[in-house]
């Protein structure tokens, strides 16, 4: 199962079909645009220019997410206000939906070469989803903008009510496409997708439709000012977001390597508890497990033999499939009682308490993310870092024989697929 | 804005300040006072219109008590950060240093819980002096009190910029020197997370000062008391980032320090000790000057110094007779074990360094590289003091433990040949100011799990056959 620890870095170059179609859709509307500005002039370059500098400088600024995901709040914002903004001080703003367009692709692209000079992935899709979001918006506003009703500054409240509305939808199409591309790379529901996409997304999502209707509003007194003044407050939201993503991705890591000390210890054999952890998650993922359960389940599943080193005398080989049932549940309920002094993973102590348990026991049914850990490590145990297709399948014919009572069948299924999966793409992506 | 949160995590309230402290509260509300008392003296006839700023003074004041109440605690409990310098830094423009005054001090009605009058009264007094000289600095530099008008906008950038560093200058001054004068909460870490999160806080606060100018130019727009709520939503999302940024942090410190725990598990009398060491270490990183962001690598190192001792079998690390060569060199691969674990993670780049040598010795006869003096990495240095010293101070099964004195003894006796002298110095000063917490000593060892050795003790050097 070389693909499970393999996490590769040339993933980051490579792009599956998904992203190549949304690729292709946005370069099309691209060219549209540009061919068109150019035909027809750029309308008030003066803005133009501020608003396209505005969009590279955020792009610059690009911002890594939990779960391997990327966002230009900034770009974003600066690309959403000129789509929207009625003013830029006495003046209306007349530039049509494709010079928006135009706009914010050349901004972003701009935005991207200090990225691609620095070796770091060029991120097309998210410049990609991101544009699409801006053209949804911008063809949707700015017919609308040369309505006199709406761009009365006496009717604020419709403009606002009509603004809030398209930067919804907007962000909406966004979350829409970039849960396509994740469900078809990591082979996830596209519902819990979706979902996830949302709950990521939702909070940087509302302070830049918030810092973008701010900025349309406000250009109208202080001009192009504007621009610079009121991005600052979201340069510290996107602070404040960066170290939590980052302080969100050492904790993992951390994790991982500490999950090591068993094998260290000799208690297990070497990357046991990266391998379970993986396939754990593929399997969760598999099933239909949203972000936030994969990343207690992998937390879970790193540190389910974290019990072990409690005990005096390592387990001969460390294959708990083999250990006693009393030393199973010695060591589950060890393990547990050592997360759950952190106090701060609650969920992940139950998983790895209950992970002995049988699927039909006398304790009554086990968590899901128990059950998924039971049949990973029992499946890791048998096959361990070895990459015959022979041994695999007699592991999983194994645990087949035995989901009567230990092991849930559906979990053992979702295990046939993604051990079936030789050269699936499943570990390309961060799970959470 | 930061503020004083309170000191009530320690079992004291205001009551165990010290006469200092009540002193310097006491100038800071008077102070505020004063100018108020001045102010109000005076006739200020500047707004024309006396109803309509009461309705804007109304609405700023209810946005800084929304977003006054609900801080975000830094992890030191000590302090809060909430975004709401917005709300006084818009009522400069729109009201004047005497209406920003009021918006600051209607930080007394806060409705945050713990936090007691003493220190709404010095918090409201701190927002009133920062909000009025930023209003004074303001006017100073020829910026308009009143609706920004689009001719009248681009002279009040500079003058509000300027009014904005101001205020949050004496926001983080007056509280600094609060913080001075109190007891820090848990001695090893005074005012360590203030410390570490004020480079940060301090652009944060800018960042949401021109929040303020948001607010007076949407006024200036039409869009009135309306503006305000607007800019309500950005302020959330940063607050509840920086709440999930602290969150996670704690959680991280916390899981940390449980992993840590279940190495040390089979060993009875070496439990606390990573913790221990850890705060060891980041008292003497503190001592020596290092700046917030290494002391905090070097807690982890000293947390993470000993995880590699599980690498070495459980017999010879407890064995109490001389060792064979090849038991000897099991134990001086301790550090190279855990550095083969702590090096994936990323943020410890230095603190590698301080776990693979925190068993080298200033005369170079230490483990594994046997380096000397100052080719042994500081970290190292640092941590192989607050390891030794642990060491000495807890309960063994061959030996109780050492009083304070007679490790600080042992530990100035070694200085020089075992540790880095300064270190010593600088250890034995911040143990004065900050105490140490030695571990309790075991009421029933177990049966099995004992220690009968410690290979972090320097009183017992490991002792090696010679030959074979």
């Amino acid at each position: 199962m070389a693909e499970w620890r393999a996490r590769g870095e040339s993933w980051r170059q490579a792009m599956d079909s998904g992203e190549l179609l949304l690729v292709a859709v946005a370069g099309m509307l691209v060219v549209a645009a540009v061919a068109q500005t150019a035909a027809v002039g750029v309308v008030q370059p003066r803005i133009a220019l501020a608003f396209g500098a505005l969009i590279a400088f955020g792009e610059v600024l690009r911002l890594a997410l939990p779960g391997g995901r990327e966002s230009a709040p900034i770009g974003s914002a600066g690309a959403f206000a000129y789509a929207v903004v009625l003013h830029v001080g006495p003046k209306p703003a007349t530039q049509p939906a494709l010079q928006v367009i135009a706009i914010a692709a050349a901004g972003m692209v701009v935005g991207a070469l200090p990225h691609l000079a620095a070796g770091r992935p060029t991120g097309l899709a998210g410049i990609a989803a991101r544009l699409i979001a801006v053209g949804f918006v911008a063809a949707a506003f700015r017919p609308l903008s040369r309505n006199t009703i709406i761009s009365d500054p006496k009717h604020w409240w419709l403009a606002l009510a009509v603004m809030t509305g398209l930067l919804a939808a907007g962000w909406l199409v966004e979350c829409l496409i970039r849960a396509l591309i994740r469900a078809d790379a990591l082979r996830a529901r596209f519902g819990v997708a979706l979902w996830d996409e949302i709950r990521v997304q939702l909070p940087l999502g509302v302070a830049v439709a918030a810092t973008a209707i701010l900025i349309a509003f406000a250009a109208a007194t202080m001009g192009l000012v504007a621009l610079g003044v009121f991005i600052a407050p979201l340069l510290v939201t996107q602070m404040a977001f960066r170290r939590y993503a980052g302080i969100r991705a050492t904790y993992l890591q951390t994790v991982r390597a500490l999950a090591r000390v068993t094998e260290v210890g000799g208690y297990v054999e070497d990357g046991h508890a990266e391998r379970v952890g993986r396939l754990a998650v593929v399997v969760g993922r598999d099933l239909g497990m949203s972000e936030p359960e994969l990343l207690q389940l992998e937390y879970a599943a790193l540190m389910h033999d974290i019990g072990q080193l409690s005990l005096l005398d390592p387990i001969p080989g460390g294959a708990t499939v083999l250990a006693s049932p009393d030393d199973q549940r010695r060591i589950a309920e060890l393990g547990a009682s050592v997360i759950g002094e952190a106090g701060v993973l609650p969920g992940v102590a139950e998983i790895v308490r209950c992970q002995h348990w049988p699927w039909r026991g006398p304790d009554g049914e086990p968590p899901v993310g128990s059950r998924i850990i039971r049949a990973a490590n029992a499946f890791d145990d048998l096959v361990g870092s070895s990459a015959e297709t022979g041994r695999a399948m007699a592991a999983l014919e194994r645990l087949r024989l035995d989901t009567a009572t230990e092991y849930d069948p559906a979990v053992v299924e979702a295990l046939a697929r993604v051990a079936g999966r030789r050269n699936g793409s499943a570990g390309r992506l961060p799970a959470c | 804005m930061v503020t004083g949160n309170g000191h009530r995590s320690n079992g004291g309230g205001p009551s165990r300040l010290s006469p200092a402290a009540w002193l310097y509260v006491g100038v800071v509300v008077v102070a505020a006072v004063a100018v108020l008392a001045q102010l109000l003296g005076t006739d200020w006839a500047t707004d024309d219109a006396a109803g309509e700023s009461g309705l804007t003074l109304a609405v700023l004041a209810l946005l800084f008590l929304v977003t006054d109440s609900t801080p975000t605690t830094l992890t030191s409990r000590q302090s809060a950060w909430s975004p709401s310098s917005s709300a006084t830094l818009a009522a400069v423009v729109l009201l004047g240093p005497l209406g920003a005054m009021a918006v600051g001090a209607t930080s007394l009605l806060s409705v945050r819980r713990g936090v007691d009058l003493t220190q709404r009264a010095f918090n409201a007094s701190m927002y009133g002096l920062s909000a009025y000289c930023a209003g004074q600095v303001y006017i100073a530099l020829g910026g308009q009190v009143g609706l920004p008008w689009r001719q009248s906008f681009h002279g009040i950038i500079g003058p509000f910029a300027v009014a904005a560093v101001v205020h949050v200058v004496i926001n983080y001054g007056l509280l600094w020197g609060m913080l001075m004068l109190v007891p820090p909460v848990t001695a090893g870490q005074p005012s360590r997370a203030a410390g570490l999160h004020i480079p940060l806080l301090f652009v944060s606060d800018l960042g949401y000062a021109t929040l303020g100018l948001l607010i007076a130019a949407l006024w200036g727009a039409g869009l009135d008391a309306f503006a305000a709520v607007l800019v309500l939503v950005p302020m959330f999302v940063a607050r509840w980032a920086m709440g999930q940024f602290a969150a996670q942090e704690r959680a991280y410190a916390a899981t940390i320090a449980a992993l840590c725990q279940a190495v040390e598990t089979k060993d009875f009398y070496t439990r606390g000790h990573s913790e221990r060491v850890a705060r060891g270490s980041a008292m003497i990183a503190q001592e020596v000057g290092m700046r917030s962001g290494r002391v905090e690598a070097i807690r982890y190192a000293g947390m993470l110094h000993d995880v590699g001792k599980l690498g070495v079998p459980t017999t010879v690390l407890q064995k109490s007779g001389p060792l064979t060569e090849e038991e000897f060199a099991a134990i001086q691969l301790h550090p190279m074990r855990g550095l083969e674990i702590v090096r994936q993670i990323g943020f410890l780049d230095e603190a590698l360094a301080g776990i693979m040598h925190h068993h080298e010795r200033i005369d170079g006869l230490g483990y594994p590289m046997g380096l000397a003096g100052d080719e042994i990495p500081e970290f190292a240095r640092v941590i192989a003091v607050a390891d030794a010293f642990d060491a000495m101070t807890s309960n063994r099964s061959y030996r109780g433990a050492r009083s304070i004195e007679e490790a600080v003894a042992d530990l100035r006796k070694w200085s020089g040949t075992q540790f880095d002298p300064a270190l010593v110095d600088a250890f034995v000063a911040a143990l004065s100011k900050a105490g140490w917490h030695q571990p309790q000593a075991p009421k029933m060892a177990p049966a099995d799990g004992v220690a009968v050795r410690d290979h972090d003790d320097p009183t017992t050097p490991l002792q090696v056959i010679e030959g074979r």
